[in-house]
């Protein structure tokens, strides 16, 4: 069992996910024990990888006995090997909390959710975890299929977002795909490890020039690069708040790792950076997302579609990372990878509790959260402050490699916006933070003098996960310096 | 036929212009891969029994090149299946709004977002 780990990671879900169909049909309780089972594989699964990884080097593993270039081989290295324990944690724990949250939201769907959820995290370990373009992409259509169905079933305006959704993510998947014919063309191989082999001498090549820019626009539509990421806030918005949890913190990570992927894995760092300057394009549209994704941030009164925004910006970090293409500025987008799927994890779940209590997510509507939800608000407050960058939680650790990567870059106009950013997200977050603590305007309080409001709490599936990922805010941010010293510093692809 | 498609996915407003848009970008990419693939004077990429009874049965220039075609046939599954999901979403939204003309749809948003005004 245990050499097989890479494809116990990626198959385990998949064959529960039809399991649980079944299972579910005969009685619907069974679907979220067999969903929790499943996952929980997947994620030891993907800790004994990461941990081969660490101890004896890079896995090599060849379906079926079949050796590459020919057969599709999955490659875990110290990148994805992290990449997959997060997305396997972050989906175990979202799958922890949607119990009540799903049978609230969804009563009569509960077992075709739990279908969808487990091929959704197939799709994106999958998409981690190949080392084969093709193979790539079936995994992002996977994944982006179920969350095309699984957006679909939210509130109001929830199919007509993922209508659009599907639009522009197909578009993606096809760019991505029209990238891989060219290269499949011109080099005859769909391995990536054998692409690099092959790729060098063909540089020239003004094939491999629009194969590299229908990648780079494909996979910018996937992860929601800052001017293609229209679908996103809609998405996510009225997409159910399982759902959301789910995604928010994963597909535009997933994404952000395949353009690392591709543009120095299988493209070789001289290629991106010096004969088309892919990552200056890159850093500048970066730089756009955090300011524009901060701004309209702002402009918002609901609380998810706020985060949503938040989101954007997000991806505009980790894009600025890859785009400053300095060893410091990849440590931290990889680190921010990591970083923000925990803190997206965290808010997106309290959100979902909000919902869950109240119904409602504007903001002025949060009074006396802190009365009624105080370990939730707890945790709301330390992940806001991990956005923000403040020292003892994860978000200052990357952003801290960020802005030494573009002073190391000269980029000084980089530095200035990842700071004007923190400004903007203390302004965002403090909006919240002030609305959840301080009590209402005395008039209000005169009437009935101290407003008793009884603690009420969300239910406990859904408060451990939301309690697990602020203590992992706080831990990652001590750990960080182990974490790039045992595992990123070796995952910056060679050349740097 | 790429831009066609293109086109219809960008430039029109109605949802199953839309979806068709997307089939055909899809079917040009399918098309694109397929035509790499062929080889002029190319025989059946099958070993025994083969055009010439296998004399030049191992030289890879006399065959067509199978791969892009098994590709295409993962890529046609993954079309089909794209466009359930797009047509079930699309019923969603007709029962949802009675419509499928985009404007339409978001002209009926903004009055339930806004019911005052």
């Amino acid at each position: 069992m245990v050499p097989q780990s890479p494809a116990l990671v990626v198959v385990v879900p998949l064959i529960f996910a039809f399991l649980s169909l079944l299972f579910g049909w005969w009685r619907k309780a069974f679907s979220y024990p067999v969903t929790l089972i499943a996952l929980s594989i997947s994620f030891l699964a993907s800790i004994h990888c990461l941990y081969t990884v660490l101890t004896t080097g890079i896995i090599h593993y060849h379906l079926g006995k079949w050796a590459p270039p020919w057969g599709i081989e999955y490659v875990v290295d110290h990148l994805n090997g992290l990449i997959l324990v997060i997305v396997s944690f972050v989906s175990l724990m979202v799958a922890i909390s949607s119990k009540k949250v799903v049978e609230k939201e969804l009563p009569e769907k509960v077992v075709y959710f739990y279908t969808l959820f487990l091929l959704q995290v197939t799709g994106f370990l999958g998409i981690v975890i190949t080392g084969d373009m093709f193979n790539l992409y079936v995994f992002l259509e996977i994944a982006s299929l179920a969350g095309y169905a699984l957006i679909a079933v939210g509130e109001d305006g929830a199919p007509f977002a993922s209508f659009n959704y599907l639009i522009f993510g197909t578009i993606g998947a096809c760019f991505y795909l029209l990238g891989v014919g060219y290269l499949y063309i011109k080099t005859g191989s769909l391995n990536m490890a054998d692409l690099k082999e092959i790729l060098p001498a063909l540089y020239q090549s003004k094939v491999l020039m629009v194969a590299f820019a229908f990648f780079l626009v494909g996979v910018s539509l996937k992860m929601a690069l800052f001017p293609l990421h229209v679908w996103l806030p809609d998405a996510y918005t009225y997409a159910p708040s399982a759902v959301s949890s789910l995604l928010a913190p994963l597909m535009t990570k997933v994404g952000a790792y395949v353009m690392i992927r591709i543009l120095f894995t299988v493209f070789e760092p001289y290629f991106s950076i010096e004969l088309i300057p892919a990552t200056t394009i890159l850093g500048w549209m970066a730089a756009g997302a955090i300011l524009f994704g901060a701004l309209l941030a702002l402009a918002q009164s609901d609380v998810k579609r706020m985060l949503a925004y938040i989101l954007v910006g997000e991806v505009g970090y980790i894009a600025l990372g890859v785009g400053l293409a300095n060893r410091n500025g990849l440590t931290g987008a990889i680190l921010h990878i990591l970083n923000d799927s925990i803190m997206m994890l965290a808010l997106f779940l309290i959100v979902a509790a909000i919902m869950y209590r109240s119904d409602s997510r504007e903001i002025p509507g949060l009074r006396f959260m802190h009365r009624k939800m105080p370990f939730t608000m707890a945790v709301l407050v330390i992940a806001g402050l991990s956005v923000i960058g403040i020292p003892p939680t994860c978000g200052f650790f990357s952003k801290w490699y960020l802005v030494l990567g573009a002073i190391d870059a000269n980029k000084w106009i980089f530095a200035a916006v990842l700071l004007i950013s923190s400004l903007l997200n203390v302004i965002l977050f403090f909006r919240v933070i002030e609305n959840v603590y301080l009590e209402p305007r005395e008039e209000e309080a005169h009437e009935g003098g101290e407003v008793a409001v009884a603690i009420e709490e969300a239910p406990l599936t859904l408060l451990l996960p939301i309690l697990i990922a602020g203590a992992g805010i706080l831990s990652l941010g001590v750990l960080s310096g182990e974490i790039i010293s045992s595992v990123i510093q070796f995952a910056i692809p060679a050349g740097f | 036929m790429m831009m066609i498609g293109f086109y219809a996915m960008i430039g029109k407003r109605n949802l199953v212009k839309k979806i068709i848009g997307i089939n055909i970008f899809q079917t040009a990419i399918i098309l694109f891969f397929v035509s790499t693939a062929a080889k002029k004077g190319g025989t059946l990429p099958i070993i025994e029994h083969a055009h010439g009874h296998g004399s030049h049965a191992v030289e890879a220039a006399s065959y067509i090149n199978p791969l892009p075609h098994v590709l295409m046939l993962t890529a046609i599954v993954v079309m089909v299946s794209t466009l359930g999901v797009a047509l079930a979403i699309a019923i969603q939204i007709y029962r949802r709004y009675n419509t499928l003309e985009e404007d339409e749809i978001l002209e009926q948003r903004k009055w339930s977002h806004n019911p005052l005004r």
